[in-house]
């Protein structure tokens, strides 16, 4: 069978590849794209080191058919850092020591992206539901949990103020 | 492997059924990438749902929700009349696995599956959910507690696909939960689940009920007489006792490392009792605890 031919965006960029039905989009991003940032840790979705967003939808790319992405927009861990400027969340895991071997970091930091996005302020609870399908057999959780957490903070308070009113951040 | 993702289910279903060897519908693929990847299943055609408009949907009307067999966990959390009206369905499904299997996971992905354990089926049971069911030539619907037959084993004939399920209308008074025990706090699989949808009048007295339990048996069971220990009865201590020794007694469980049968047995009763407790909480209008 020929294989698929699928156009999609990544990380804004139109980019179009040829997979097999089998290749799962984990395996398009690293062996078909070259984008090597996204990890695989387990291959069954149990791990997240995989986190990419689809469309905008936090998702384990091991757990997605490369040809299920035809005409999606995806966003991956090469797509946080501007150039040499890292993202703040990047920056804050750095800060926190949040990461030591750092298989688990790209996919911690895109799954820590898409939860602030939708949940800019969230409570350490929130956090650490949000992250648990997230393993990392290094840091112990505490330290990444901290870090997201302050990201979200300097993340509020960089936010352009639109009245004078505005409540001091906490 | 071939991967076809038509805009219809009629040609979804000619094509499921038109194939001779292993054909399977793929929604959310966390289930059936998981098989295909460690051996246990090897399809020669996956067909592909999530573009058929009528499995992605969430409708409301005068019958209650209709809600597409292909909608994810993470859509229904976010459709807040859906959440309201049902929220026990909601929080079940919403126990599905990770924030990341969440994005991808459907509720007819968890009941095909064939799971004794899966979350959403007891839920779904519970509400008095009835599953749309097309194939090539026609619909038929079949209560959800009639769909799986067994560990794996549903009936659905080849080329028959679920395309949403049928909630009925939300009447006054009335409460849904669902409970689980795992091992942990996130991420496992269900000991035992428990699912229960409850009426009352204006006085607080249960006029009808649905009770159903996971994990403790070959499929998600509808227990009835869990249901008539507390029909009549303003969920009084009396009441909650009969309800644990029902549940209990239905189950005919399987011993295995996250539990051993007697374990499964008491727990049922358990779980049914503070399940019950918040289903009725939020029949009176009050909001029950979660978890
Ligand atoms: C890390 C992880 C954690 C998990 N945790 C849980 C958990 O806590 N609780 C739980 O219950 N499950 C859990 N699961 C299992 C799984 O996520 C659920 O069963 C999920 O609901 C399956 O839905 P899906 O859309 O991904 O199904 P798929 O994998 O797409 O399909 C599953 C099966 O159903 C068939 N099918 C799917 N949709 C239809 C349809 N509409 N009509 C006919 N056949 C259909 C498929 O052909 C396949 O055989 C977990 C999975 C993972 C990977
Ligand atoms: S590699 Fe995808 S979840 Fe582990
Ligand atoms: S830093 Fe090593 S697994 Fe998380």
């Amino acid at each position: 069978m020929a294989k698929h031919h699928v156009q999609t965006t990544v990380n804004g960029d139109a980019v179009e590849f040829l997979c097999e039905t089998d290749e799962t989009l984990l395996d398009c991003l690293r062996n078909n794209l070259g984008l090597t940032g996204t990890k695989e840790g387990c291959g069954t979705g149990d791990c997240g080191a995989c986190s990419v967003t689809v469309d905008g939808r936090l998702v384990c790319s091991c757990l997605v058919l490369g040809v299920e992405t035809s005409g999606k927009k995806i966003e991956t861990i090469e797509g946080l850092a501007k150039g040499d400027e890292l993202h703040i969340l990047q920056t804050k895991f750095l800060e926190h020591a949040a990461l030591q071997c750092g298989v688990c970091t790209p996919g911690f930091l895109v799954a820590s992206k898409a939860l602030l996005a939708k949940n800019p302020n969230p409570t350490e609870t929130e956090v650490r539901y949000w992250l648990a399908g997230n393993l990392c057999r290094c840091t112990g959780y505490d330290k990444i949990v901290r870090a997201v957490m302050d990201a979200a903070q300097d993340m509020q308070k960089a936010k352009p103020k639109t009245k004078t009113n505005t409540k001091q951040g906490a | 492997m071939r991967y076809e993702a038509p805009e219809t289910l009629e040609r979804a279903s000619q094509l499921l059924a038109a194939e001779t060897g292993i054909a399977r519908v793929l929604a959310g693929g966390t289930d059936l990438l998981v098989q295909i990847k460690s051996d246990v299943i090897d399809p020669i055609l996956v067909v592909d749902i999530k573009k058929i408009a009528e499995t992605r949907e969430i409708k409301e009307t005068s019958a209650g929700f209709h809600i597409g067999a292909a909608v994810t966990g993470a859509e229904l959390k976010e459709h807040a009349k859906l959440r309201a009206a049902w929220p026990g369905l909601v929080e079940a499904a919403n126990l599905i696995g990770s924030t990341q299997v969440q994005g991808r996971a459907t509720m007819g992905g968890n009941l095909c599956n064939g799971s004794p354990a899966a979350d959403s089926v007891p839920g779904l049971i519970a509400a008095g959910a009835k599953a749309i069911i097309v194939s090539a030539t026609g619909r038929r619907e079949l209560p959800v507690e009639d769909v799986m037959i067994g560990v794996r084993k549903l009936a659905l004939a080849k080329g028959e696909i679920i395309a949403a399920f049928q909630l009925p209308a939300r009447t006054p008074h009335s409460g849904d939960a669902y409970l689980r025990f795992i091992p942990r706090t996130e991420m496992d699989i269900a000991v035992v689940g428990c699912g229960i949808n409850l009426t009352t009048d204006a006085s607080g007295t249960i006029t009808a009920a649905r009770v159903s339990l996971g994990a403790v048996a070959e499929r998600p069971l509808l227990v009835a007489d869990a249901a008539k220990a507390i029909i009549g009865t303003k969920l009084d201590a009396a009441a909650l006792d009969k309800l644990a020794t029902a549940a209990s007694a239905a189950c005919r469980p399987i011993d295995d490392k996250r539990g051993t049968k007697d374990f499964r047995i008491k727990i049922a009763g358990v779980l049914a009792r503070r399940t019950a407790e918040n289903a009725y909480a939020r029949a009176q209008g009050k909001i029950g605890k979660n978890h």
